[in-house]
């Protein structure tokens, strides 16, 4: 049976900038574990026979034509951002580095 | 902060260098990978973006249909192979050059895989295996506001233009190439110049390296010598031009071993490039690959080419690399040493363009295998972006032809058009380049060598012909080089004999 260890829930938080202090790790990760195994007994039903899936629909080879459709005014595309400057999404000083 | 080098010859004396590369090509489609927006250069910011490509709720991403025929193509000319099958995978990070907190990728089902090209250096062929070529898209544009420098650390706030996220990409990644030596500087330099022709042949992208088109992280490690082993590597990013990926590749070697000899050991980070002072310095540490958190993108159908879309695709692609170019050089009659160099400066291209408008091939090779080549190498830039086309290299070559210039003056007129100062007819007028051979302006030229020369004159007047050389070379001196030569001989010897 699958289990995820406090320190990999702690690991997994840390990725998603989830913080987590001591207690909600404790309360969480037993959950967690609970959540993978019920979700771990379809294994019990799908054999080596059946792939596993990604997606709900048997498609493959859906696409576009590369025909250009039109774009948002830059307007419209930042009426959601909290903040913008010189046409441009705002964002805070980013620490790191562009992938 | 400097970093302490190794001179080269120690460093070959002691280590193996591992080489990796990953280039990234944009493609040229109208559209990006997975909505209608235009995938074009240099729109106002926030203009090429809609609910899909900003990553709002709700959107659904659909597969580009044109960019997948390409990545299909790109593989095929690597001598990939094609999968029959492969998803997309989302690969999560936190950083907003992608507003959906997730970049579209492909993770352990890459379209292409397992391909090779061989490159040649200085005569030896190099084979450069391909590990993969795999889809993805392209990252918003960020704008580093505030702080000491205006580079990242110290910004006080980032900017972002969206109009370059999403537009394709197909990440190509070799596996590593041992055994290169002395010669891994220039065996990656020929893998990236190879990749460009070929992705230029298939039409797929602009393939611009200097507009990020193109763009190449340089993965390098050293293991001592003879042990045949990887040591840790670095991960040099966005080398932009070829002449920095030779440059990058031989300042890490002298780098790494630098810290080796010192009983250092070498950090896995990215390293960053800087072009003006041919220097690296530290990135990132490099994450493990889990820490991206792939999983398979469920918004998007499963791509599976079908083996009639795969061949017809092979039916499209360009000659093959190495019998084109004994194509060419049988064509254009050229000896071995002179294709080799031809190739070897990167000028095949812009001579085979220079023939098709109009050029003899000796003269095209003239131009860009000797001048061009010598002056792209002096300023530091490669020679395609110099600034002078195939078409007015042939312009010039008919300007010699026809008497007007003579090679001397042609360079001249290169001058002007890397200073971009119009067609060579205009640069011949502007800057008065023109070769006179008109007898009055000549005569009077000569009239005066003959009479700044007296000893040179009476031995012409004594049959000793061979001295006209020296009357030839002060007339030609006089006017600047502008004389025509040929006119100056005949006026000298009708003038004394």
């Amino acid at each position: 049976m699958p289990e995820i260890s406090r320190d990999e829930v702690a690991h997994l938080a840390d990725l998603a900038r989830i913080d987590l202090d001591d207690a909600e790790l404790d309360h969480l990760a037993p959950q967690l574990s609970v959540i993978l195994e019920s979700v771990a007994s379809i294994s019990g039903v799908a054999g080596d026979d059946v792939p596993p899936t990604s997606h709900p629909m048997p498609l493959t080879n859906v696409f576009r034509e590369d025909v250009v459709t039109p774009s948002l005014t830059a307007e419209q595309a930042l009426s959601g951002a909290p903040a913008s400057d010189q046409q441009r999404f705002m964002v805070p000083r980013i620490l790191g580095d562009e992938q | 902060m400097t970093d302490t080098l190794v001179p080269w010859d120690d460093v070959l004396a002691a280590y193996d260098p591992a080489l990796g590369l990953e280039v990234h090509v944009e493609l040229n489609t109208h559209t990006k990978m997975f909505c209608g927006c235009p995938a074009v250069f240099g729109g106002e910011p926030n203009t090429q973006v809609c609910p899909t490509c900003l990553g709002l709720p709700g959107a659904m991403p659909v597969v580009n249909g044109k960019a997948v025929e390409s990545a299909i193509r790109i593989g095929l000319a690597l001598n990939c192979e094609i999968a029959e099958w492969c998803r997309f995978a989302r690969k999560n990070y936190f950083y907003p050059d992608m507003p959906k907190n997730f970049q579209t990728s492909q993770y352990d089902e890459p379209i292409c895989f397992e391909g090779w090209i061989d490159v040649e250096v200085e005569g030896e062929t190099f084979r450069v295996e391909i590990e993969r070529a795999h889809m993805e898209e392209d990252t918003g544009k960020s704008l580093h506001v505030g702080g000491a420098t205006g580079r990242i650390h110290g910004a006080d706030y980032s900017l972002v233009d969206y109009n370059r996220a999403g537009i394709p990409l197909i990440e190509i990644v070799t596996k590593p190439i041992m055994g290169a030596g002395a010669k891994a500087p220039a065996v990656a330099r020929a893998y990236v110049s190879q990749l460009r022709h070929l992705i230029v042949a298939l039409g797929v992208s602009e393939a611009r390296m200097d507009q990020g088109n193109l763009r190449a992280d340089v993965n390098l490690s050293l293991a001592p010598q003879g042990t045949g082993g990887l040591g840790t590597r670095t991960e040099t990013k966005n080398v932009n031009s070829f002449r920095s990926v030779e440059r990058a590749v031989r300042y890490e070697m002298q780098r790494h071993a630098a810290v080796l000899d010192a009983g250092g050991s070498i950090f896995q980070e990215t390293r960053h490039w800087h072009e003006d002072t041919g220097v690296t310095t530290a990135g990132r540490a490099k994450s493990d690959a889990d820490d991206y958190r792939y999983f398979p993108e469920p918004d998007l159908v499963p791509v599976a080419p079908s083996r009639e879309w795969v061949e017809e695709l092979r039916g499209t692609l360009p000659e093959n690399p190495v019998e084109r170019r004994a194509r060419l050089q049988a064509d254009w009659g050229y000896t071995d040493l002179e294709m080799r160099d031809v190739v070897a400066s990167g000028v095949l291209v812009p001579i085979e363009e220079t023939v098709a408008a109009g050029a003899s091939p000796q003269a095209a090779r003239k131009w860009w295998s000797s001048e061009l080549a010598r002056r792209a190498n002096d300023a530091g830039v490669d020679v395609v972006d110099l600034g002078v086309s195939p078409a007015q290299v042939a312009a010039v070559q008919t300007l010699v032809d026809a008497g007007t210039v003579n090679d001397k003056l042609a360079r001249q007129v290169f001058d002007g058009l890397i200073a971009g100062e119009g067609t060579p007819e205009e640069i011949v007028a502007a800057r008065g380049l023109a070769v006179v051979s008109d007898d009055g302006a000549l005569g009077a030229a000569v009239d005066a060598a003959i009479a700044a020369n007296p000893d040179v004159a009476d031995k012409i007047r004594d049959g000793k012909v061979a001295a006209a050389g020296a009357l030839i070379g002060a007339v030609m001196k006089e006017m600047r080089g502008q004389a025509d030569a040929a006119r100056v001989r005949e006026l000298v010897l009708e003038k004394l004999t």
